[in-house]
């Protein structure tokens, strides 16, 4: 396949369309708007439906109705269109569909800036909306690797029923990178066992609800899901570990802020000072085994994120722990630079000179 | 090894479009690379920058802080970057538009009138080439016939008749190297 020039945002674009989606909603919002305006030029003539809604909540009601049709469905959007999305996401979790939701970050909160940020990852994995569940989340790091993920995330979101999440910034959404592509995809998975999509008066309604006034009924509901998540938890995490097999400082950082940190490690290691990266692919479930063995002889964990440090928690909690947790971060917009997480690895290595 | 590049000056002077080139350059030349835009309003009328990498290995952080290569189109740009300038590196400016004069003596520093040396051609607005033909004179980075692959890919069918233009400026800027 011939390597080609483009931007994150249009990749992901491209990527949906050969992984099958038929039908894009949107709301344009900097700094995802090449991905809508990118669905807009080329949905239709691939066979597929591209409509930008009123509003945030429009569209993630129509990929709601779309996914439950069976069809691939997806929306996009930045920080504060997520945030209006919440509420059809958890519709969509508390109704067993799938689809596929991008949230290409900025920074926070309110309007925030326009400036690439990672400061949603609390909302997107630990809550993407009231009610108990989970939504499968992605933190792909390079363009090629946001295009492999699109296909993994509508996979995976048809094979367990649930809303899928790709985490990326405005860093990776507006960076342009070799890609390769993957063939469109032929054969989709065949959903005619609970899509609502007419049968003819052949067969028993097809339901998608997500309302239950029996609260014994949604308990169990809730009950099965939370089965399906266990089997997530146990098979489905994934982690790429950079140098860490005898790493006594593993850096742990996902997306922009993952390639920042691999830039400062390898300077590190230049310096004769052991350290590594444990870089979450997944972020729900988050890769807990992978962290666990990325650490095996650390004595010191520095967490790095474009945020105030959001998943510095479930770096703990992976690690029961055992080992102390730095911190470094920019916010707002601001990304740090290969230099300045260099200088927080040295003075750790306490060889800062 | 990675080559690192800011190119810097005016929305609308090509600033994201040179540094286009480069990136699509380094795509046919089988290099690793990354292309990187200031985006936001200081693009809407304000200073326009991008970062760019080229490297045989997988790129790190995209964002350039200190560049080998730093190619100033306009005053604010020139002043905002000269700083970060790796030393024994090079900057190369415009000194139709940018009034300042490089005191640092750990680069190289080259100022060349580009912007009158395109309108002098009738090649109004391309000066970005005509540094961009500069620098790749100046560096060997890629030959002109990585160059003109560059510029057909980067340029859509419709507006092919830009691809000579463009491509005449850059070898003025290359013919400037004495």
């Amino acid at each position: 396949m011939e390597r080609s020039l483009m931007k994150g945002n249009e990749a992901l674009a491209e990527a949906a369309i050969r992984a099958g989606c038929k039908c894009f909603f949107g709301y344009p919002i900097t700094p995802q708007t090449e991905l809508s305006a990118y669905m807009a030029k080329r949905m239709e003539k691939s066979g597929g439906v591209f409509l930008q809604a009123e509003s945030e909540i429009a569209a993630i009601n129509m990929v709601l109705g779309a996914a439950s049709t069976g069809v691939r469905a997806m929306t996009s959007s930045s920080s504060p269109g997520v945030s209006l999305k919440a509420e059809g996401i958890s519709y969509m979790a508390g109704s067993d569909l799938p689809g596929l939701i991008i949230n290409v970050q900025r920074g926070g909160p309110g309007l925030g800036s326009i400036q690439p940020a990672q400061s949603d990852y609390n909302q997107a994995t630990h809550a993407m909306g009231h009610g108990d569940f989970h939504i499968l989340v992605y933190a792909p790091c390079s363009v090629q690797e946001m295009v492999d993920t699109v296909t993994l995330a509508f996979d995976k979101a048809d094979q367990y029923r649930m809303p899928a999440m790709i985490l990326a910034d405005g860093l990776l959404g507006q960076m342009m990178e070799p890609v390769t592509f993957p063939e469109p995809r032929t054969t989709l998975p065949d959903k005619s066992d609970w899509a609502a999509n007419g049968h003819g008066n052949k067969r028993e309604h097809h339901i998608i609800n997500s309302l239950y006034l029996d609260a014994p009924l949604l308990e169990a509901k809730v009950q099965e899901r939370f089965k399906r998540y266990a089997i997530i938890e146990e098979t489905e995490t994934d982690a790429e570990l950079y140098c860490c097999d005898d790493a006594e400082i593993v850096v742990t950082a996902y997306g922009a802020s993952a390639r920042v940190s691999k830039s400062a490690v390898t300077a590190a290691r230049r310096k004769g000072i052991k350290a590594g990266l444990c870089r979450p692919k997944t972020l729900w479930p988050f890769p807990k085994k992978e962290l666990c063995e990325a650490t095996k002889h650390a004595s010191h964990i520095l967490d790095v994120e474009m945020s105030m440090g959001q998943m510095i928690d479930d770096v703990r909690l992976a690690t029961e722990c055992r080992l102390p947790v730095s911190f470094f971060g920019r916010t707002g917009g601001v990304i740090p630079t290969p230099a300045e997480v260099l200088a927080e690895i040295e003075k750790l290595a306490g060889g800062a000179e | 090894m990675t080559t690192e590049i800011i190119l810097a000056g005016f929305g609308g002077q090509g600033i994201l479009f040179a540094g286009k080139i480069l990136a699509y350059c380094g795509l046919i030349a089988g290099k690793e690379l990354s292309w990187l835009p200031s985006y936001g309003p200081e693009m809407r009328g304000g200073t326009a920058n991008c970062s760019v990498c080229i490297s045989d290995e997988p790129i790190g952080s995209p964002v350039v802080t200190t560049p080998d290569y730093l190619i100033a189109m306009n005053g604010p740009s020139y002043k905002k970057f000269i700083d970060a300038v790796k030393p024994d590196g090079l900057v190369l400016f415009d000194n139709s538009i940018v009034e300042e004069t490089c005191e640092r003596t750990d680069i190289t520093a080259i100022s060349l009138p580009a912007t009158d040396i395109a309108t002098n051609a009738g090649l109004n607005g391309a000066a970005n080439m005509v540094l961009l033909g500069r620098m790749l004179a100046e560096t060997n980075l890629f030959d002109m016939d990585t160059v003109k692959k560059a510029m057909e890919k980067c340029i859509p069918p419709k507006r092919a008749h830009l691809i000579e233009a463009n491509l005449k400026a850059i070898a003025l800027g290359m013919a400037e190297k004495k």
